[in-house]
C-alpha cells in the first residue's frame, strides 16, 4: 500500500440548509403528475420513489445498463442520467403505459411468447427500448451497422442487436429478444 | 450528489449570466455531467439547463457547410439527411458511440465536453490529477488498457472517450461559443482541447461560463468516408482505438484517431503520407507516444485499422 | 420421501404438463413491471427510511476512527452506523469475510458505514460526508506471485492420484505441458444486491434478493445474534444471481443494523461501482495441464493443478473439479491449491469450479488432439469412459460421445477445415471450435406444502426462488401433473422463508431438487385426499380434475368441498450418490470471425447439445442454455475484473468497465437436448441444465480462434491485444 494513500484530497463539503426544490409537472402514462421535489431526483426515482412506478428498474444508475429506459416524448432515454426538475411538460411511458397483465401490448406477449427474459429485471427496460427501436428503423434513424446511410432501412436482426444493445440482459435472453422483436415488426409490416 | 440549485433561463444572455455564477455547470442532455455528479466527482452548486435554448437546428452556411446547434442530439445530427449525404464520417462516428438511448439525450455540446472514462478519475477513492490536482495518477502503475498512448503526460494519461469528436476533428468542424461577457468566438476544434501537461484538470480552452453555442462545419470533403471503432465488445463500448478516415479520390484525405489521446488525434502531417499507406502514417500520428505496457498495442491496432480502411476506401 | 432407489414409473411419466413448453406463469408479471423486486416493495412498511452505504477505501488495514459529525447534521440524515458501533459478526458457513462490523478491513469497498436519511438523495450526499480515518497495511494482491511461491505445496484436498503420473507423463511418447490464466470475474447480474429491513419488536423482516431462503435466514440469525424464528427472509423475484446472491451480503446486515438503530425500516441497495469488490467474485486461476498419450491418441497420464487465491479461510477455486471425471487415463494428478490474497472474497460465481477449469481444460485437450493429428471431437470420444477413472464407480448416463457426434452432424462440423487460418471470407478469418460440455448433478433435500383448496385450486408454497430459472413454472407443471390439473389451477408461492425449506437455486441443483421435492408433497397430498375420499392412495389415479380409482370418480372440488387439504413432505436423497456418478454432458459448438486487420472476434454462430436427464420445460431450460452460452461468449472474449495489483482492488468495478456480452455479441444459439430420462438421478428423472450450458464455451471458443487463426491464446478473455501480436501483417 503506498503511503501517500491517506493523504489524498478528499473533495468533501458541508450541505448548508435544506437541498433546494423544484415543482414539477408533467405527464406519466397520459396521467397528469405534479409535485416539489429535490432536484437531485432522477427521473427514476421519480417514477420509483415518489410515485410507486416501480416497473422502470435501476440496475446501474449511470446509463451502463438501460434497465431504466422509459419514452420521453416519443423517445427512449435512460432516466437515471435525467434529472426529474428538467421533464417539465415533458410526456413519460414506462411500462406500466405500454400494457397491463391482463392487457398485455403485442411486444409484451411476444416477450412471453419467446420467453424473452429470465430474471425479469432488464425486461421492461428492453420492452420501452424495442418500442423505441422499431419506430427509429420506421422513421430512418441510421444505425452503426446500417451500411447504405441513404437507403431506406430494414428491420434485419442484425440492426435490431445493435440497436438493442443499450439493454444490457445478463441472463442472456438476447437471441430470444430477438425473436419476440423480429415477430412484432413482421406483423407490423 | 451535492445538492444544487437549479435554473433554466430562456436566452442567451441570461444564460451566460447564470452561467457566470460561482459554482454553476451548464446542463444539456445530461449524460455524463449527472453520471459524475451521482460520484460527486463534478460537484456543481447551481445548474444551468441550456435546454430552452432553441440551438437545436442544423442550418446550411453561406460556405456552404452546415452548422450545427450545440443542442442537436446525437441521434438527430446522425440521421440528418445531410449529414448522411455529405459527412457520413460523422454519421458513422455518431453511431458508433453510446446507446441509442444515450444518443437520444447526448447533445452535441455535451459530447464535446465529455470527461475521460479513466477508472482512476471515476473512483474517488484513487489519485487523479484531473480529478484531485496533485494527487496523483494512479493510472501510470495501475490499469491502463483502455487509456493514452500520444498527447499523454506524466500528471495524467486519460483518453478523451468521444467518437462524434474524431469526426468534427478530422472535418475541420469549428466550435462556436459565446462567453460570460456576452462576446461570440469561434474555435478550430483542434484549438478546442489542451494537452493535459501538469493541468489535466483544464481540458479545453473555453473559460469559465463560456457555453458552446454551435459547431460549424465547413463544405463538404467529399471522398469515401469511413470510421473505425475497435472495441471489445460488438457495442456499448468505449473504443479501444477508433480510427476515422476521408479519402478523396486525388488520394489526399484525412485522419483523426479515437481512444488514443486525451482529445480526438490528429495530426495534419500525417496525412501526407496516405500515400504511403498506414505504416507511414502512423509513424508521425504516433510520433512521440509514450504507451505503457499495458496499451502499446494500440499503435499496432489503429495501424491495421487504418490500413483496412484504406484498402476498404480504394476498393 | 426418502430417494434411495431408482424412480420407478410414476405420475410424472405422463407428461402432459411436465415436459411440455409452457411460457413462463410469472411472465404477465415480468413483461409489465408489476413483479415486485426487493427494492420496490413498498406496501409492506410504513415510515420507511432509505440508507446508502459507504465502502472501505483501502484494501487491507483498520478503521482508526469515523467522523460522522457532519454527515449527521445533514439535510434530512435520521441516523449513521458505523463498522465501528458494531463488533465483529458471526459470519456464514460459506463465507469469509465480514459484512459489517469491526475496525478490521479485509479488502476494499468493505461496507463500513450507512447513513440513513429520508430520501435517497440525502442518505447518498449525507455518505459524502463521513470522514474515515484508516490504518492501512501492505497486502498481496498478485496471484502470479502467489502461485509461484506455492508451487509444489500440497494440493487443498487429498491428492486425487492415480497411477504414477510422473512416470507415465514422462514415458509418454506425446506429450502436452501447457498453463492456462483465467481471470476473476464479476457475476453482474442486472439486479443489485437489495434489501428492506423491518423489525417489529425482536422480530426482523428482510425483503430482500436472494438464492438461499433458508441459508439467508441462517447466516443473518448468526450474525445478528437472534434466534433463527425471528428472523424472516422474503425473495419473490430475484433479479439474477449467478451465485452473487447464495449468501446473505453487506446490504442485508447494514440495513438490518441500521433499521434497528433507528427504529424505522430501511431500505438499502448496493450502488452499482460498489458490487464487485464489495460482494463475491469468482475467483482468477492459474492451470497448468500436463497430458500424457500413446502415439495413437489415448491418454496416459492426465495432469491438471490449478492454483488461486482467496482471503484467509477462504475456499479455492474448485477449476479441476470435472477433470477426475471427464476423461480416462490409468495415471491422474488432479487437484488444486490455494494462496492467500487479500482482494475480495472469492466465491461461487455460476458453474463455479468447471466453469473455469472446463476453460482450461477443453482448450488444452483441443492442443493436445492437434499434436497427436486427431479431430478433436474423435480425440475426445477415444477418451470417453463409462466409469469413474480409476474408480469403477459407473455413471448413472453418459451420452458425451452422442452430444459431440450428433452437434457435429447438426453444426456442419465437416466443413471445418483441419488446419488453422485456411478459411477466409472478406477481411474476416472464419473458424470452427467445440468443447465437451460437463458439469456434476447435484442434489439437495427440498421441501413444499401442497394445498387442494376449496373450489379444487392446487397451491403449491415452498421457499424456492426463481432467479430466472423459470422455478415458478416448472413447479407448477409438476403439481399440475401430479394432482391432474391445469396449470391455470396452480398457484405457486416461492420465495419466503415462512414456506418450507427447499433446495434454493445453486449448483443447478435447484429445478431438480425443488421439483422433487413439491412432487413428494403431491404425493402427500394425493394420499390425503384418497383417504378422505377412502380410496386406495397406491392406485388412485388423479387426471382431468378428478380423483378416480376403482369404478368411482370425484372431482377434486367435491373432494375440497370439505374443506381445504394440506399435506407437506420434502425429498431426501440418500445413496444413489455413492453408488453412481451422476453429471450432465454437453457439447458445444461455435463459429467465429476474426477481423483480419482488427484482431477484433465475433461469434457468428453457436450450438449447444445437452445431455440432462429429463427436461421439465424445453421453453425455460432452453432459456438457461443460451443465457450461459451467453456468459460463456463473455468470459471467453471480454470478462475480467482487472486488478489494480498496487493498491489491491479491482478498477473496473462497473457496468462500462466490466464488459458483459450485449445484444450484438449474440449470434444464432441452437440448444438441443437429447431425449431421455434419468431415474438414478430423481422421481422426476431430471437433472440439472443452467451451468451445463456455461461449461465449455469459452473453450469452444477459443478453439475457434484458433481454427480461424492459428493463435493459441491461454490467458483468458481472448482479446485482440493477444491476437495482434500473432497476427500476419495486413
Amino acid at each position: 500500500m503506498p503511503s501517500d494513500f491517506e493523504t489524498i484530497p478528499r473533495e468533501t463539503g458541508a450541505a448548508d440548509g435544506a437541498p433546494p426544490r423544484s415543482e414539477v409537472s408533467l405527464t406519466i402514462n397520459g396521467r397528469d403528475w405534479s409535485g416539489v421535489i429535490d432536484n437531485r431526483v432522477t427521473l427514476l426515482d421519480l417514477l420509483r420513489e415518489e410515485i410507486g412506478l416501480t416497473g422502470s428498474k435501476k440496475g446501474c444508475d449511470h446509463g451502463q445498463c438501460g434497465a431504466c429506459t422509459v419514452i420521453v416524448n416519443g423517445r427512449r432515454v435512460n432516466a437515471c442520467l435525467s434529472f426529474a426538475v428538467m421533464h417539465q411538460g415533458d410526456a413519460v411511458t414506462t411500462i406500466e403505459g405500454v400494457g397491463r397483465p391482463d392487457a398485455l401490448d403485442p411486444l409484451q406477449a411476444a416477450f412471453v411468447a419467446h420467453d424473452g427474459y429470465q430474471c425479469g429485471y432488464c425486461t421492461p427496460g428492453q420492452i420501452c427500448s424495442a418500442k423505441a427501436v422499431l419506430e427509429e428503423i420506421a422513421a430512418g434513424v441510421p444505425s452503426h451497422v446500417t451500411r447504405d446511410l441513404e437507403a431506406p432501412i430494414a428491420t434485419t436482426a442484425e440492426e435490431i442487436r445493435e440497436r438493442m444493445s443499450g439493454n444490457i440482459c445478463r441472463c442472456g435472453a438476447y437471441a430470444n429478444i430477438l425473436a419476440a422483436i423480429s415477430e412484432v415488426a413482421e406483423g407490423a409490416r | 450528489m451535492r445538492a444544487f440549485s437549479y435554473e433554466k433561463p430562456g436566452t442567451l444572455a441570461e444564460a451566460a449570466a447564470a452561467g457566470a455564477r460561482e459554482g454553476a455547470k451548464y446542463i444539456a442532455g445530461g449524460t455524463n455531467l449527472i453520471d459524475l455528479m451521482k460520484l460527486e466527482i463534478e460537484t456543481p452548486a447551481h445548474l444551468v439547463d441550456v435546454n430552452g435554448l432553441g440551438l437545436d437546428r442544423i442550418e446550411e452556411t453561406a460556405a456552404g457547410g452546415l452548422r450545427i446547434g450545440a443542442l442537436v442530439r446525437n441521434t438527430d445530427l446522425a440521421a440528418d439527411p445531410r449529414v448522411r449525404r455529405d459527412y457520413a464520417l460523422l454519421t458513422r462516428a455518431l453511431v458508433a458511440g453510446a446507446s441509442g438511448q444515450l444518443r437520444n439525450k447526448a447533445t452535441t455540446a455535451g459530447n464535446l465536453l465529455q470527461r475521460t472514462r479513466c477508472a482512476y478519475f471515476y473512483d474517488t477513492n484513487m489519485p487523479c490529477n484531473k480529478r484531485a490536482p496533485g494527487s496523483g495518477c494512479a493510472a501510470l502503475e495501475g490499469i491502463s488498457r483502455q487509456l493514452g498512448v500520444v498527447g499523454t503526460s506524466e500528471a495524467c494519461i486519460a483518453t478523451h472517450p468521444s467518437d462524434m469528436a474524431v469526426a468534427l476533428r478530422a472535418l475541420d468542424a469549428e466550435i462556436e461559443t459565446m462567453r460570460a461577457d456576452g462576446v461570440a468566438r469561434s474555435i478550430p476544434i483542434g484549438e478546442f482541447y489542451r494537452t493535459p501537461g501538469e493541468t489535466p484538470e483544464i481540458e479545453t480552452v473555453l473559460g469559465a461560463g463560456e457555453l458552446i453555442t454551435g459547431v460549424t462545419l465547413p463544405a463538404p470533403l467529399g471522398g469515401a468516408q469511413l470510421y473505425h471503432k475497435a472495441r471489445d465488445r460488438a457495442s456499448y463500448a468505449f473504443a479501444l482505438v477508433s480510427v476515422g478516415l476521408v479519402l478523396r479520390e486525388d488520394g489526399t484525405g484525412r485522419i483523426a484517431l479515437g481512444g488514443v489521446a486525451p482529445m480526438p488525434w490528429r495530426v495534419e502531417a500525417a496525412e501526407a503520407e496516405l500515400g504511403e499507406g498506414a505504416a507511414a502514417a502512423c509513424e508521425m500520428l504516433f510520433a512521440g507516444a509514450r504507451p505503457t505496457e499495458q496499451n502499446a498495442f494500440k499503435l499496432p491496432l489503429a495501424e491495421r485499422a487504418l490500413a483496412a480502411l484504406l484498402a476498404e476506401a480504394r476498393s | 420421501m426418502l430417494f434411495d432407489t431408482p424412480a420407478k414409473e410414476n405420475p410424472i411419466d405422463r407428461a402432459r404438463e411436465v415436459g411440455q413448453p409452457r411460457p413462463r406463469i410469472d411472465g404477465p408479471l415480468k413483461v409489465s413491471g408489476t413483479a415486485r423486486y426487493a427494492y420496490e416493495q413498498r406496501d409492506v412498511v410504513e415510515n420507511m427510511a432509505y440508507g446508502y452505504p459507504l465502502g472501505a477505501a483501502i484494501a487491507k488495514g483498520r478503521v482508526r476512527a469515523i467522523d460522522t459529525a457532519a454527515a449527521e447534521a445533514a439535510p434530512g440524515v435520521i441516523g449513521v452506523l458505523t463498522t465501528l458501533d458494531v463488533p465483529r459478526h458471526a459470519l456464514g458457513p460459506m463465507n469469509t469475510a465480514m459484512l459489517f462490523g469491526g475496525d478490521r478491513v479485509e479488502h476494499y469497498h468493505q461496507a463500513i458505514a450507512v447513513v440513513v436519511a429520508e430520501s435517497f438523495e440525502e442518505a447518498r450526499a449525507a455518505t459524502a460526508l463521513l470522514d474515515v480515518d484508516y490504518a492501512p497495511e501492505p497486502g498481496c494482491f498478485d496471484l502470479e506471485r502467489v502461485a509461484r511461491e506455492i508451487v509444489g505445496q500440497p494440493f487443498c484436498e487429498d491428492d486425487a492420484l492415480v497411477g504414477d503420473f510422473d512416470d507415465a507423463f514422462l514415458a509418454a511418447p506425446v506429450q502436452l505441458d501447457v498453463t492456462y490464466r483465467t481471470p476473476d470475474q464479476s457475476h453482474s447480474m442486472m439486479e443489485p444486491h437489495a434489501t428492506l429491513a423491518a423489525w417489529e419488536g425482536d422480530e426482523l423482516t428482510v425483503w430482500t434478493s436472494n438464492q438461499m431462503i433458508a441459508w439467508g435466514v441462517r447466516d443473518l440469525a448468526a450474525a445478528l445474534d437472534l434466534p433463527r424464528d425471528k428472523v424472516r427472509l422474503v425473495s419473490p423475484f430475484i433479479g439474477g444471481g449467478f451465485g452473487g446472491k447464495l449468501f446473505v451480503r453487506s446490504d442485508v446486515v447494514a440495513a438490518s443494523l441500521a433499521a434497528r438503530k433507528v427504529g424505522r425500516p430501511v431500505k438499502l441497495a448496493l450502488p452499482r461501482p460498489l458490487i464487485a469488490n464489495n460482494t463475491t467474485h469468482r475467483p482468477a486461476t492459474v492451470q497448468r495441464l500436463r497430458f500424457g498419450a500413446t502415439e495413437d491418441g489415448k491418454f496416459t497420464a492426465f495432469g491438471h493443478e490449478s492454483t488461486s487465491g482467496n482471503l484467509p479461510d477462504g475456499g479455492p477455486e474448485t477449476a479441476t473439479q470435472q477433470s477426475q471425471f471427464l476423461y480416462a487415463a490409468p495415471n491422474r494428478l488432479v487437484g488444486e491449491r490455494l494462496g492467500v490474497l487479500d482482494l475480495p472474497e472469492g466465491n461461487a460465481m455460476r458453474a463455479p469450479g468447471e466453469a473455469s477449469g472446463m476453460m482450461a481444460l477443453e482448450a488444452a485437450v483441443d492442443e493436445m488432439a492437434e499434436k497427436l493429428g486427431l479431430d478433436p471431437i474423435e480425440f475426445r470420444i477415444l477418451n470417453d469412459t463409462q466409469v469413474v477413472p480409476g474408480k469403477d464407480t459407473p455413471f448413472s448416463q453418459r451420452h458425451l460421445a452422442d452430444c459431440l457426434r450428433l452437434g457435429a452432424d447438426r453444426f456442419g462440423w465437416g466443413e471445418r477445415a483441419s488446419l488453422p487460418a485456411r478459411r477466409r471470407e472478406g477481411r474476416s478469418w472464419i473458424g470452427i471450435g467445440v468443447a465437451a460440455a460437463y458439469r456434476n448433478n447435484l442434489l439437495m433435500k427440498s421441501g413444499a406444502r401442497a394445498r387442494l383448496q376449496e373450489g379444487g385450486g392446487v397451491e403449491i408454497e415452498t421457499d424456492m426462488t426463481d432467479i430466472g430459472t423459470g422455478s415458478y413454472t416448472i413447479i407448477a407443471q409438476t403439481a399440475a401433473e401430479m394432482m391432474g390439473v391445469p396449470l391455470a389451477r396452480v398457484t405457486v408461492r416461492l420465495g419466503d422463508s415462512r414456506y418450507p425449506v427447499s433446495a434454493g437455486s445453486g449448483g443447478q441443483f435447484g429445478g431438480n431438487s425443488s421439483t422433487s421435492g413439491v412432487y413428494a408433497a403431491c404425493v402427500a397430498l394425493r394420499t390425503r385426499i384418497a383417504e378422505r375420499l377412502g380410496a386406495d392412495p397406491e392406485t388412485a389415479v388423479f387426471e382431468e380434475g378428478e380423483v378416480r380409482w376403482g369404478n368411482s370418480a370425484v372431482s377434486l372440488v367435491e373432494a375440497a368441498s370439505g374443506g381445504e387439504i394440506v399435506a407437506e413432505d420434502s425429498i431426501t436423497f440418500k445413496g444413489l450418490g455413492e453408488k453412481y456418478r451422476q453429471s450432465t454432458f454437453g457439447a458445444h459448438f461455435v463459429e467465429v470471425a476474426v477481423d483480419a486487420a482488427t484482431a477484433e472476434i465475433r461469434v457468428r454462430r453457436m450450438l449447444a447439445v445437452c445431455s440432462a436427464g429429463r427436461i421439465l420445460n424445453p421453453v425455460t431450460a432452453r432459456s438457461q442454455v443460451i443465457g450461459a452460452m451467453t456468459m460463456g461468449v463473455g468470459s471467453a472474449l471480454m470478462e475480467e475484473l482487472a486488478v489494480d495489483k498496487t493498491r489491491g482492488f479491482f478498477a473496473n468495478h462497473d457496468l462500462a468497465g466490466y464488459e458483459v456480452p450485449v445484444h450484438a455479441d449474440i449470434p444464432r444459439q441452437d440448444v438441443i437436448f437429447l431425449d431421455e430420462t434419468d431415474p438414478i438421478s430423481s422421481p422426476m428423472k431430471a437433472k440439472g441444465v443452467g451451468e451445463l450450458g456455461l461449461c465449455g464455451v469459452a473453450a469452444a471458443v477459443a478453439n475457434a480462434v484458433y481454427n480461424a487463426t492459428g493463435i493459441r491464446v491461454r490467458d483468458f478473455p481472448i482479446t485482440l491485444d493477444k491476437l495482434l501480436p500473432h497476427m500476419p501483417p495486413f
